[in-house]
């Protein structure tokens, strides 16, 4: 394949960012805005053109069928050794391809959809060019040839996330939740650092190529090491992954994607509902054949997903910020997407189904991105309408915002996993993969689906249906640019779940059917159907019930109202002990004992200097006297030694 | 009775621990003066007498001598105009206090 | 000798210093700094041009430009110079922190003796590193001293006399050691009846420094440039002597002064000594270990702006000395690296330190606030000195400690990598503190009503930050580059320690 069209996706939005910070404060909003959705609708349409030329041009696939792995180009950016080389490349496979077309069309959509809901705002510009830095640093992600690579653009995603959320710097919650953001994920990214470091230790190598295409080449390299009683290729492994988990909020480093609600609506559902977020589990798909080897690796995935799923779900249904509903919900379902990789490498039941979960996976990673992209675009219209984060301040929208509500609706229905709207389609391959794995697993799993068709259409009848407070103004639908996303973003969940995914986009590349498992999906929609029925009793119009259930069970509302108290929890572990027990008591040691000690050298010298002094009393016959005795002494000396 | 060095020596070193004494217990300038004179003048002693005793052919120690008591001349006229310049503006001549060159 | 082209890094200095006596006028003087740090740009430049070009052709001398003037016979003292790639890095360095220093001080009072001081003392840094033989190098190392006495003295602030004197008399005690280490290296310099010598590259060719020698010279040579390289426990005169002096002199010293301790410490301690080096390596690997995360925790409570950037620099320099003990080329390159890294972003902090606080009179952060509604240059220039600080990519900040880490992390010693990895999570506190101050400092709410008043960047301080901003960027972004001009000298070919791992 060429280069140059990889090449300007990256540099596209890398040049906006640099026009746009440095000379955007001298542009107006709607030159800058124009030069954003110019840069990124250029690359939306690159990126489509590569990636519709690798899934669809005969010569990207074998002669047996596989798709190949293609480097298009690859860089040395810098050689710490021979062997150890980071590379700025463009890889190009199945799931690199996919992720272009995400982050493009999501991107381009809150592009456009940001020229509305900012306008007029201040630092417009500056809102522009993090959005292009923040597009250029997640296509270097999901392009990259070797894993530092990817950790480069990995800190990068980390930092325009950073700016984007404290984009309203003059708020204290938005500069908090910005901090608290990238401290949790670098110390994520610290995991991930060190997991990198022992691995290219034992494998001299940090390409994916290598490592992923002849993987038992990587278990045989550490030659069995072990350290703490754990191989240290789970060591690594594990390690990896903690990276992961700290961008995908898996738990317990979730807490930073709520709080990071803060930033504008648009920025939420591009970085933190859509791509930014996903990229742990893009990270362990990508060395999803190094995690198939070991299985203790997978196992800790496994159970970190799904509690996390459970917990988010469970969190959901008792919060007020719809934000906060969609984030949890955020967090929920990538914590499927994670339980999927996990149970696809295990390798348990039947061959159709080894591997089944990473296409699951993959698959629920490109609709959740659409439908929580346009849940998210959907919330920000409803903001902008109420100026309100919180549904009590919400009700009976429906008749006032027909196109956002429509939209909504689909959305929620995507997530619940309705036919035929794309969600169905990929939780069923996912709890498909989940019960194939274990039972158990399945179970818990399809639990957590009904809670999240729970908590979205609780959330769906509080904000359109209820009780109608009293408007000041009455609310109306967006304007068009920021309904042209809604539409679109509805239009491709609706359509999306009939991608037949397995084509595409398979863990060994090898193109194969999906076949909808009846009984799963069935019970699974039947699920779904009967929490949403439950939802509707509950809260299609003013009742008391769900005042009734709050009070019939306060503890259990009062823990997932408060997170679990996780945020309590790490205030108390940064602040009290990290803080008050490390650093103050290290900086009073530094000022008292380091420096006193120092200081004392100084002290003695001025006190053994004042003590001597009298000796210069100005008294010329005291300095006779102490001649005279010298002179006798050294006398004296001399004497007992001649003698 | 053969007078041999030591004749010469003792009645030196008895002007010379005088002079000591005197320099280190009088407090009047002038005395101190005198006193370092004695010792000078011991010392000076000391040369002849180990000249003219251990090395009668060399005339070393007679010079040394001489040229001692001149340089001794000349220095207690220096230090007496000090000690007239101290008395102008202290008007006292007393050791102790002139005490500003301390610490 | 003047024909040698290294000698003009001291000559130009010196003229400088000679036209500033002439000086009437602060326009005056202020040309002769421009002009004069402009030309070191350019010598520096070009002796860059010519070392590329010579290695290009094949050169594969440890050193080049080598030349030596006798300067006094019986000890066998020498004017000898010579440069290889990391010096020439350091020249680099030096030139545009005096570049941007000469700006950054471009109002100061009394400027024909400040400035003065402060070219003598870049004299005496560009002499350091030029120079090979031992007894110059240490008179230069003395000679970029001693006029921080008297800048801190003279120009500082806050508790000014303390600190000037903290700073040199411990600085000097470093020196005593230095000097009893560089002694004992001359009376070993050469085989049993050779000719003693206090030339590097003679020294290191003859090797004949025995081993009992060298467990002793070795830790009073570190030690002696670890002074300066604020190695625990010798760092404290670093936060006292940052916080008071003024701002191009902080930018100086932290910027390129106590580069000249970890310069040492390997062109020293390490080049001269392998054995020694291998043996006692973890001694200071211990000491420089704390150094990393201790500075980094210290930094996060303290609530002065000069005080944290110092702790900083005590954590990354502190890192610098760590990476130079792993004694392997990629960490070895890592760490001069990370010299010219914390070189760049630690002047630019504390050039933005010094504007800020020259506009608002206090460097406390809980006395301010929203700093980047009312000055948004100075605070965008800050936020990205702190990105380079915390490690982005694209920025000096991450080449330079992903080298260090992943060049000690293969160290074939399993008590080196946990100490590596113990050494990464300095990354973590790093961000903590550096967002803290960001946080405080710059967003939220505007602080201090008086404060709306204050006006944004001038040209000058545009151009003196706009500089190490590119330079800084410049690493980030082309490592591999800088990567080779520095890597060239750890071979074991070059550097014997490297072979005896």
């Amino acid at each position: 394949m060429e280069s140059t069209l990889p090449i300007l996706i990256l540099a596209i939005p890398l040049a906006m960012f640099l026009i746009l910070g440095i000379a955007g404060c001298k542009m107006s909003h709607k030159l800058a805005a124009a030069l954003g959705i110019a840069g990124m609708g250029t690359t939306l349409v690159l990126s489509y053109i590569t990636a519709l030329t690798y899934f669809f041009a005969p010569e990207f696939t074998g002669a047996d069928g596989l798709r190949e792995q293609l480097t298009v180009f690859n860089w040395e950016w810098l050689a710490f050794t021979k062997n150890l080389v980071i590379s700025l490349g463009f890889f190009l496979d199945p799931i690199s391809a996919m992720m272009l077309i995400v982050i493009t069309t999501i991107s381009f959509m809150v592009h456009l959809y940001s020229l509305g809901y900012m306008e007029g705002e201040r630092g417009f510009q500056r809102y522009y060019a993090f959005l292009s830095l923040f597009s250029f640093s997640m296509l270097g992600l999901v392009v990259a040839t070797n894993i530092f690579q990817m950790y480069i653009f990995w800190e990068l995603v980390g930092a325009s996330s950073y700016l984007l959320i404290g984009f309203y710097y003059r708020l204290h919650s938005a500069v908090a939740a910005s901090k608290k953001a990238f401290i949790v994920t670098r110390f994520a990214d610290l995991g991930f650092l060190i997991g990198i470091l022992v691995l290219s230790y034992y494998t001299q190598t940090f390409d994916f190529v290598k490592m992923t295409s002849d993987p038992s080449w990587v278990l045989e390299s550490t030659g069995g090491a072990t350290f703490m009683g754990a191989s240290v290729l789970t060591w690594a492994l594990v390690l990896i992954f903690t990276g992961g988990m700290g961008k995908s909020a898996m738990m317990p480093l979730h807490i930073w994607l709520p709080d990071a609600m803060e930033g504008p609506t648009p920025v939420s559902a591009l970085i933190h509902a859509a791509t930014m977020v996903v990229a742990g589990v893009f990270l362990v798909a990508r060395m999803f054949p190094v995690y198939m080897l070991e299985g203790s690796a997978t196992m800790i995935i496994v159970v970190v997903g799904a509690l996390t799923a459970f917990y988010a779900a469970m969190v959901a249904c008792a919060q007020i910020d719809i934000k906060r509903i969609l984030a949890f919900s955020t967090i929920s379902q990538i914590a499927f997407m994670m339980v999927a990789l996990g149970v696809a490498s295990a390798g348990h039941g039947e061959v159709s189904h080894h591997g089944l979960g990473y296409m699951a996976s993959m698959f629920h990673l490109f609709t959740h991105a659409m439908f929580k992209a346009l849940l998210f675009l959907g919330a920000g219209a409803l903001i902008h309408a109420v100026h309100s984060n919180n549904y009590t301040a919400m009700g009976g929208l429906r008749k006032y915002m027909p196109i956002t509500h429509w939209t909504f609706l689909i959305g929620c229905l995507a997530i619940a996993g309705i036919p035929p709207f794309s969600g169905f389609f990929s939780k069923d391959e996912i709890l498909a993969a989940c019960y194939a794995w274990s039972p158990y697993i399945g179970v818990w799993m399809s639990m957590v689906a009904a809670l999240t068709a729970f908590y979205m259409f609780r959330m769906y009848y509080l904000i359109f249906w209820w009780n109608e407070p009293h408007y000041h103004h009455a609310p109306h639908d967006a304007p068009v640019s920021m309904s042209i996303p809604l539409i679109f973003l509805a239009a491709v969940s609706c359509v999306a779940g009939f991608i037949p995914f397995g084509h595409f986009v398979t863990w060994n590349r090898m193109p194969y059917d999906i076949h909808i498992e009846l009984p799963v999906a069935i019970s699974s929609v039947v699920i779904a159907l009967v929490a949403i029925a439950i939802a509707r009793h509950m809260y299609i119009k003013e009742n008391p019930l769900p005042a009734k259930m709050k009070a019939a069970l306060p503890r259990l509302w009062d823990w997932c109202h408060h997170r679990f108290y996780w945020d309590e929890l790490y205030q108390f572990i940064t602040h009290r002990i990290i803080f008050n027990g490390i650093c103050r008591p290290l900086a009073w040691f530094d000022r008292h004992i380091i420096d006193g000690t120092m200081d004392s050298f100084a002290t003695v010298t001025n006190k053994a200097s004042d003590a001597i002094r009298p000796l210069q009393s100005g008294q010329v016959q005291m300095y006779v006297w102490y001649y005279l005795i010298g002179a006798l002494l050294l006398a004296g000396v001399t004497a007992v030694c001649v003698l | 009775m053969e007078f041999t060095a030591i004749y010469y020596l003792i009645p030196a070193l008895i002007m010379f621990c005088a002079g000591v004494y005197g320099f280190i217990t009088r407090k009047n300038m002038i005395a101190m003066l005198i006193s370092l004179e004695l010792m000078l003048n011991a010392v000076d002693i000391n040369f002849v007498v180990f000249n003219r005793f251990l090395f009668p052919e060399a005339m070393e120690g007679m010079f040394f001598t001489l040229f001692a008591i001149a340089i001794a001349a000349a220095e207690t006229a220096l230090a007496i105009a000090i000690i007239i310049n101290i008395y102008r503006s202290n008007k006292s001549v007393d050791v102790r206090t002139l005490n500003e060159m301390k610490f | 000798m003047f024909s040698n082209i290294l000698i003009y890094f001291v000559v130009i200095p010196l003229v400088m210093l000679g036209g500033l006596a002439l000086c009437q006028n602060i326009r005056q003087i202020r040309a002769v700094a421009v002009t004069g740090s402009l030309a070191l740009i350019g010598l520096s430049a070009y002796v860059l041009a010519e070392y590329l070009g010579m290695r290009a052709a094949g050169n594969e001398d440890p050193m080049v430009f080598v030349d030596s003037w006798m300067w006094f016979a019986p000890l066998n003292i020498h004017l000898a110079v010579g440069v290889d790639g990391i010096s020439i890095a350091m020249l680099i360095l030096s030139s545009i922190i005096v570049f941007a220093g000469s700006f950054a001080s471009w109002e100061i009072k009394d400027p024909k003796a400040f400035f003065l001081w402060l070219i003598l003392l870049s004299t005496g840094v560009f002499g350091f590193f030029i120079s090979i033989d031992l007894f110059t190098m240490f008179m230069f190392y003395e000679v970029a001293l001693i006029p921080m006495y008297l800048l801190i003295g003279v120009w500082g602030s806050g508790n000014k006399n303390y600190s000037a004197m903290k700073l040199t008399l411990m600085l000097m005690g470093g020196s005593a050691f230095l000097m009893l280490g560089l002694i004992g290296i001359y009376y070993h310099s050469a085989p049993e009846g050779g000719q003693l010598t206090w030339n590097i590259l003679e020294i290191a060719r003859n090797g004949s420094i025995d081993h009992g020698w060298q467990t002793f010279l070795f830790p009073m040579t570190f030690v002696g440039f670890g002074v300066l390289g604020a190695m625990f426990p010798f760092h404290t005169w670093s936060p006292d002597g940052h916080a008071s002096a003024p701002t191009a002199v902080s930018m100086l010293h932290a910027g390129v002064l106590m580069k000249l301790g970890g310069y040492g410490c390997f062109r020293v301690a390490i080049y001269l000594m392998p054995q020694a080096a291998h043996e006692l390596s973890w001694i200071f690997l211990i000491l420089t270990g704390i150094s990393v995360v201790y500075g980094a925790f210290c930094a996060c409570v303290k609530t002065d702006l000069k005080y944290i950037n110092a702790y900083s620099s005590v954590s990354h320099c502190g890192l610098v000395l760590f990476a130079i003990l792993m004694l392997n080329e990629t960490a070895m390159t890592g760490a001069i690296m990370q010299m010219l890294s914390h070189g760049l972003m630690t002047a630019l902090f504390f050039a933005l330190i010094g504007m800020i606080y020259g506009r608002t009179h206090t460097r406390e952060i809980t006395q301010m606030g929203g700093m980047m509604q009312i000055m948004p240059y100075l605070s965008v220039c800050y936020v990205i000195a702190g990105m380079a600080s915390l490690g982005l990519p694209g920025l000096s900040g991450f080449v330079s400690e992903m080298t260090i880490f992943v060049g000690s992390f293969q160290h074939s010693d399993m008590f080196h990598r946990v100490f590596t990895i113990a050494a990464c999570c300095s990354i973590v506190i790093t961000a903590v503190y550096i967002l803290r101050v960001v946080g405080k400092l710059l967003f939220g709410p505007v602080y201090d009503e008086h404060h709306l008043s204050l006006t944004d960047a001038t040209w000058w301080e545009r151009l003196s930050t706009v500089t190490l901003i590119i330079s800084v960027a410049a690493i980030g972004c082309f490592p591999n580059f800088f990567n080779h001009l520095i890597n060239f000298t750890f071979k074991p070919a070059i550097f014997a320690v490297l072979g005896l791992n």
